[in-house]
Formats: structure tokens, C-alpha cells, sequence
């Protein structure tokens, strides 16, 4: 499938000299979720912005739907929706004039039809004539992506959509994404909610220190989650895992009183009846076994902190 | 050019206006009855004619002029530094949208207001002196011009400031004296002769020289100067706006 978002080398510095994109590249497919984890300061919102215009990048090049975002910024921009992160609205006007002018803005003329479908299907059509300031904060956030949404847009950037959002309206939002991934949005979502990439994405992509660490397909990640760790404790240490358990690839603890063996939990065997029968006859004497699966959050934090070190 | 977008912007700051209109419409008429009580009536009877004009009516273009171009100022720089204050301004950013198309909104809807603030001194002022417009077309192009010139100078304040004290910086500490100093009140004939020729370096004295002119058909300065004047501060404006843009001063990082 075509690239309708192509980032190559993208590099922004600010004045104090602070580096926040160290050449960022990345294709993002036509209808695809891309969710982007990464902890604060990472980049994520610089890598949006910038793609956005609200940031001028240093260098770099990034076409939009093929079009570039300096030279032909308006065909470019005119394929983006952002919901930003922090809710941004003006307090005073009524929503469904906000709305209303996110559309003109973007100059698309006037279509009531759309907006009040956009406004149903987010739940705001009862408040379509209440000001923004006496909406809840869920209701601003949804404010936000109908804004977004106004003018039609081929790629939805979504920027931490569902901070402080309760768990219900978290679910609903889910559902809105995934209704526009089916009507050909193509989406990139930053987060900090590993169940958010988990539930909703494609692919998940890991951003820290200004550089993407690995962008994958979320079912092969989800396959090595699928890896999961047996425990067997010892009731005495030993030294060397002995030659009879040498097939199952176990490895042993540090303080050598517990065998570690890892298996697939989708593969039609999972060697842990043989492994314990084996480690019966060899002589050893449980004294518990435990169970662990590594998590998205797991591979994350790994490769965060692995950055780091 | 995005027309669409242009008349969005005009018409959401317009919104703002109609929000507030009561106050909008009765603090003009306020603040001008309070001039003619004052300069027309209290101390315009002790003063004779200037240049064969009752005072009362004399101070009409200067007392419009100066309503006309604090307003201009206060709503084009309040305008722009709203979004920015409260984070909206990213729509603006993110939108396709060029500089000319958010000035020509923005400072639309700004001299839109004190257009209609203008006219509303104006109909205020034939309560008070009797008035009689010479050239009314160019009292129209004058008023134009001084709205749009002074909102597109609102419009680079409210980018530069960075908090509300400095939104009143300029219009308080530079504008009011300006105008104050610019023969609102007086005509610049009236000086000794060495301030007539140092008030020719405040370039209010030619835009209400020239609106005054549009009224009684006589002016401190020639008209022509006067419209050279006005043309030369909006491409000034215009100028500092669109490196505003290119650059991304104090608005994109």
C-alpha cells in the first residue's frame, strides 16, 4: 500500500541548541493506525507539530499524501486533522460554531449535514449549542477531534487523545477511531497508554530522546508477548543446569536455586509437561513454580531505558 | 486564495463583536457625550471659532479618529493575542491558510468595528453641533483607511505581546499621546511656530488633518501628504506582518 505520510531525516533544533528530532524517518501507510509510545519529552508532540506546520523543522523533508509540507503546504495541510493535547478551545463560542469554523478554515464550504453527523457520532449533538466553557473535560476532548474531523482530513493526528479521559469515554473513543480507520483515515496516535496501542493499532512505533527506536507491525509484537516465562524453584541451589535438561534451553537464576524456561503459549506443545517430568527424574526438588509474560510495556520500558543507558 | 477561510475567520471575530455588542455600541457613545459635555460645551464656549468652524464642531473628525484608532488597535491586537493566550492559534498554524488570508480576516473584522464605532460618534456628534460633510466619499476612504492601517498595527502588537500589560504598552504609552498631540483638539496652527513644524514628525497630524478636511474642506497639512501618509504606514504594516509570517516570530517555533 502507498506511503501517504513519507517523514525522511527530520531534524528539529530550537535556539538554546536543545535537539528535540535527531533525524526522524518514518512511512506511515494509507489507512493504517501508527500509535507512537514514548515517555514525556520524547518527541512525539515535536514529530506532530512539525508535521503539522506549527513547528518549522531545521531539515528533513516530509510529503503529505505526496505533497510537501513547505513547498505545497497547502495541499498538505489541507489532508491533516489534529486533535492536539492540551484542550485548546475558545470558551466563549457555541460548539457547533467552532466546529463550523474549523471547516471554513480549511476551506471547505459549509456543510451542516456533516456536522451534525460528526457531532452525533461523537456525542455532542445535544451541546451543539452550549458554550465550550460549560462542557466537561471529555466533552472539550471530543470537541477537539469533531474540530478535527470538520474538513474531512486523510490523516487524523491524534496527540495523546485520551489523557485524563475516563475509562468509558476512552472505549467510545476507541470506537470512533476504528470507525474512521474503516471509512480510509489514516491514523497516527501518540500515547502513553500501552493498552490504547494494544487495543486500536496496526503498528506501534517507540520514540525517545528525539529518535524512533522501532516501528513494527503490533501483531508481531504481540507474538513476542506471546513468549511467557516458567519459574521452577528450587528447594536447593545448584551450580550448572544439569546435562538432562540441556534440550528444553533452560537458564538458571542467579542465585541458582531457580530454572528458567521460556516457551510459546500459542504453540501446540508447550514442552511443560516434559520439562517437569524431566526435572523430576533428574533428581531435583521443587518448591514452587510461577509464571511470568513479558508486556508491551515490558519491550517499551526495555527499549527506553536501553536508549538511555 | 482560501476565501472560504478568510470569510470564516471574519465572520467567528465578527461573532465576538455581536457577543458583546451593548457594550461595544454604548461605550463610544458614552465616552463622545462625555467630550462634547466637556470640550464642546464647558470649555468649547469660552474658545471661538478655529479656521471659521465652531469648536464643537471642529473636534468631530479628531474625536472619532481617536476612537477610531484605539479601537482599530484594541480589537486587531486582542484578536490575534486571544488564540495565542488561550493555544488556539495551532488551527491557524495547521490550517492551509497564508499570512494575507489570517491578516485580511483578522484585521477585516477589526476595522469592521471601529468602522461601525466611527459612525456611531459620528450620529452621536449630530446630537451635540450641527454638521455638514463636504467630501463624504473621502471622509469614508479616510475612515477606511485609518481603521484597516491601525488594525493591521493592532494585529503586529497583539503578536509581539506576551501578556496582556504589554497589549496596553503601545496603545497607552505611544497611540493616546499621538493622538492626544495630533490636533484632535486643536488645529496645528494654533502652536507656536517651532512645535508646528515638530508636530509634522507625529503622523497623526496628517490622518485627522485629512479626515477634518473631508469635513470642513480645510486641512493643516495638504491632502495629498495626507494620503501618502496613511498608504505608506499600511505598506509598513503590511511589510512587518509578512516577515511576521516568514519568520514565525513569536508565533511558530
Amino acid at each position: 500500500m502507498a506511503a501517504i505520510l513519507s517523514i525522511s531525516d527530520l531534524r528539529k533544533s530550537y535556539e538554546g541548541g536543545f535537539e528535540a528530532l535527531k533525524g526522524v524517518s518514518l512511512e506511515i501507510e494509507e489507512g493504517e493506525i501508527l500509535a507512537l509510545l514514548g515517555p514525556n519529552g520524547a518527541g512525539k508532540t515535536t514529530l506532530i507539530s512539525t508535521v503539522c506546520g506549527i513547528i518549522t523543522p531545521s531539515s528533513g523533508k516530509v510529503l503529505v499524501g505526496g505533497h510537501c509540507i513547505l513547498d505545497d503546504f497547502r495541499a498538505a495541510r489541507s489532508l491533516i486533522g489534529l486533535v492536539p493535547q492540551e484542550i485548546n478551545l475558545e470558551p466563549f463560542e457555541k460548539v457547533i460554531n467552532s466546529v463550523r469554523f474549523s471547516r471554513g478554515l480549511f476551506g471547505k464550504p459549509k456543510n451542516d449535514v456533516l456536522i451534525e453527523e460528526i457531532l452525533k457520532k461523537l456525542s455532542l449533538w445535544d451541546k451543539r449549542n452550549s458554550q465550550v466553557k460549560e462542557l466537561s473535560g471529555g466533552m472539550k476532548r471530543r470537541v477537539l477531534i469533531a474540530k478535527a474531523l470538520a474538513h474531512e482530513p486523510r490523516v487524523l493526528f491524534l496527540d495523546e487523545p485520551t489523557a485524563g479521559v475516563d475509562v468509558e469515554l476512552r472505549k467510545d473513543m476507541w470506537d470512533v477511531v476504528r470507525e474512521l480507520k474503516a471509512n480510509g483515515v489514516t491514523i497516527i496516535l501518540t500515547t502513553h497508554y500501552i493498552e490504547e496501542a494494544e487495543a486500536i493499532a496496526d503498528r506501534v512505533g517507540v520514540i525517545a530522546d528525539g529518535q524512533i527506536l522501532l516501528v513494527k507491525d503490533k501483531d508481531d509484537l504481540m507474538a513476542q508477548l506471546g513468549q511467557k516465562q516458567l519459574c521452577v524453584h528450587l528447594s536447593t541451589a545448584i551450580d550448572t543446569v544439569p546435562e538432562a535438561l540441556a534440550p528444553h534451553g533452560l537458564a538458571l537464576n542467579g542465585a541458582g536455586d531457580a530454572l528458567i524456561y521460556t516457551y510459546d503459549t500459542k504453540a501446540e506443545r508447550t514442552g511443560i509437561t516434559a520439562l517437569l517430568n524431566d526435572v523430576a527424574a533428574a533428581g531435583l526438588v521443587l518448591s514452587d513454580v510461577s509464571t511470568r509474560q513479558s508486556s508491551l510495556e515490558d519491550i517499551f520500558v526495555g527499549l527506553v531505558s536501553g536508549d538511555k543507558s | 486564495m482560501n476565501w472560504m477561510a478568510i470569510w470564516s475567520i471574519y465572520r467567528f471575530e465578527m461573532t465576538r463583536f455581536f457577543r458583546t455588542l451593548f457594550q461595544s455600541f454604548l461605550s463610544p457613545v458614552l465616552s463622545t457625550s462625555l467630550y462634547f459635555v466637556v470640550f464642546g460645551a464647558a470649555i468649547g464656549s469660552r474658545i471661538d471659532q478655529v479656521d471659521g468652524i465652531d469648536y464643537g464642531a471642529f473636534i468631530v473628525p479628531g474625536l472619532i479618529m481617536l476612537s477610531v484608532m484605539t479601537q482599530s488597535i484594541s480589537n486587531a491586537s486582542f484578536g490575534i493575542y486571544f488564540p495565542k493566550f488561550i493555544g488556539t492559534i495551532y488551527e491557524l498554524l495547521s490550517a492551509p491558510v497564508n499570512f494575507l488570508e489570517i491578516v485580511l480576516g483578522y484585521v477585516g473584522a477589526a476595522a469592521t468595528k471601529a468602522l461601525f464605532i466611527g459612525f456611531v460618534i459620528l450620529a452621536t456628534a449630530t446630537l451635540f453641533v450641527d454638521l455638514t460633510i463636504a467630501h463624504p466619499l473621502a471622509m469614508v476612504l479616510f475612515l477606511l483607511l485609518t481603521c484597516l492601517s491601525f488594525a493591521l498595527m493592532g494585529f503586529i502588537i497583539g503578536i509581539w505581546a506576551k501578556n496582556f500589560e504589554q497589549l496596553q504598552l503601545v496603545p497607552l504609552l505611544v497611540v493616546t499621546p499621538l493622538v492626544f498631540l495630533g490636533g484632535s483638539f486643536y488645529s496645528i496652527s494654533m502652536l507656536p511656530p517651532i512645535w508646528q513644524k515638530i508636530t509634522l514628525f507625529n503622523p497623526v497630524v496628517y490622518l485627522i488633518s485629512g479626515f477634518r478636511w473631508s469635513f470642513f474642506g480645510t486641512s493643516d497639512v495638504p491632502v495629498g501628504i495626507s494620503l501618502l501618509a496613511i498608504g505608506g504606514f499600511t505598506a509598513l504594516c503590511l511589510a512587518v506582518i509578512w516577515w511576521i509570517f516568514k519568520s514565525g516570530w513569536r508565533i511558530r517555533s
